[in-house]
């Protein structure tokens, strides 16, 4: 566990220092929103169909902005042989995943949260700070899940021909059960819904994070060996 | 070989006396099907003794995929990848039909080809998982690589599908349905009388005998495959 912090604060250091990962996905991110407000511009005036859109719009926004740093994470690895030498390491593999896991869920979490207030103003929101906590903890349940398969099948796709255009195409259906609690429950909380309301949505995230965490962490060992 | 392939062609001609006895049921066996008030159902529920055995079928594919997956990362052993690659593919194409029966009475039956039904959905994450998984095959050149890391995705996939499944309950259980009742389209009620359950019974064994034969094949043609690569490969390095 300490290991895997080590692995993850050295993937930090390295990130903050350029902030390369960072800065595209955020801009990135940003554009996917601009885009959508743009092209439902007549329907923003409208609160009940902002209503049912814009979840639906922060969560694509997100999910296509993380896939970008996620294509990333191995492949930085793999330039002047890092990957064998992070194999070197007298910590087990799956420290390996962990760590990775840490830092890929903090840098998106960070572009989220950057990104959130630029939401909030272009589909014109007012949140309460109560609101706001909750929907950082959908959005940490569902991005802790995106992370935990996407780390996996972006380690996968390391060794394939077309890694930029797999990565997609693998983890779209495999992550098809975290997406739709998550904007169900992003629905829940920007409709005012307490956390009783998206309770059953919560729950059944975190079942998700739990289980694809334990089978990423078993396998991970048979994705990144040669 | 010859014994092999002897039985194969057993288990082929087997599959179609059954499913030649399925139609038949089908089209001639069975009675006219009556609605809960008595009146005759379109003919279009006959596609139903289609449509469930495929569909049962694909998800039992999806098991061999799994169980292979799990053994090949034990066991490294060939034969476990020529099982898992044989059962995707022939899933892939099982899950297609579920896919296309399904369309095709949804749009008699509700008019609709397509709706967010909970078991609609949950078919095609099982189709696009499948897609997925022969992409990743494709793209990877190196068998043992190959083998390896596919074994990885059909174990990922395997797991997303049930969750699939429980999530879009909850999602369909959040919003009302858009058609009153009868939505998830097992066909409920219809389902009493002898007749109907032996047709059902004997179109489940026809699928289940037609999907182990082309598995038979399949694998025997991936086993030949493998043969001919060893050779080849072999003069290659001796060419060197």
């Amino acid at each position: 566990m300490i290991r895997s912090l080590y692995i993850a604060a050295k993937d930090l250091k390295a990130e903050f220092r350029t902030k390369q990962m960072f800065n595209s996905m955020l801009i990135f991110s940003l554009i996917v929103l601009v885009v959508f407000s743009i092209s439902f511009g007549d329907f923003l005036g409208d609160s009940s169909k902002v209503e049912k859109l814009a979840p639906g719009v922060l969560w694509v926004a997100f999910t296509f902005a993380g896939m970008l740093g996620l294509s990333r994470t191995f492949v930085m690895e793999s330039e002047n042989g890092c990957l064998e030498a992070l194999k070197l390491c007298p910590v087990d593999r799956s420290a390996i995943y962990t760590g990775k896991v840490f830092s890929n869920l903090i840098i998106v979490f960070l572009m989220e949260i950057v990104t959130l207030p630029f939401f909030v103003v272009l589909f014109n929101y007012s949140l309460d700070s109560g609101t706001l906590l909750l929907l950082g903890l959908v959005l940490l349940l569902g991005t802790l899940g995106f992370i935990v398969v996407g780390t996996l099948l972006s380690a996968l796709t390391l060794s394939t021909r077309t890694r930029e255009l797999l990565l997609p195409v693998l983890l779209l259906p495999v992550l098809l059960p975290v997406l739709i609690p998550g904007v169900e429950a992003t629905a829940g909380v920007l409709a005012g819904n307490g956390l009783s309301g998206i309770s059953s949505e919560l729950r059944l995230l975190a079942v998700y994070d739990l289980i694809f965490f334990a089978v990423s962490h078993l396998v991970f060992e048979y994705a990144i060996s040669d | 070989m010859a014994a092999n392939s002897r039985k194969t062609g057993v288990l082929a001609a087997l599959a179609a006396g059954v499913m030649l006895l399925a139609v038949y049921m089908i089209f001639f066996y069975l009675p006219p099907i009556r609605g809960e008030g008595g009146e005759v159902l379109s003919g279009s529920f006959r596609i139903f003794f289609f449509h469930m055995p495929i569909a049962i079928t694909s998800y039992l594919a999806f098991v061999v995929v799994f169980v292979s997956s799990v053994f090949y990362l034990r066991e490294k052993a060939l034969k476990w990848d020529i099982y898992a690659r044989s059962a995707a593919e022939i899933g892939a194409l099982f899950s297609f039909l579920v896919l296309v029966t399904g369309s095709i009475w949804a749009k008699d039956a509700w008019g609709w080809y397509w709706i967010w039904d909970l078991r609609l959905t949950t078919s095609l994450v099982l189709f696009l998982v499948y897609l997925a998984y022969l992409m990743l095959r494709k793209s990877l050149e190196e068998p043992e690589k190959r083998a390896r890391l596919a074994a990885v995705f059909g174990i990922m996939g395997f797991l997303s599908v049930p969750l699939s499944f429980l999530s879009i309950r909850l999602w369909r259980s959040a919003h009302p349905l858009m058609f009153g009742g009868n939505t998830g389209g097992s066909g409920g009620s219809g389902l009493e009388g002898t007749a109907l359950q032996l047709t059902l019974a004997v179109n489940f064994i026809a699928y289940i005998l037609l999907f182990a034969a082309l598995f038979a094949v399949k694998v025997e043609n991936e086993r030949m495959q493998e043969a001919v690569d060893e050779k080849r490969y072999g003069e290659f390095e001796e060419g060197l």
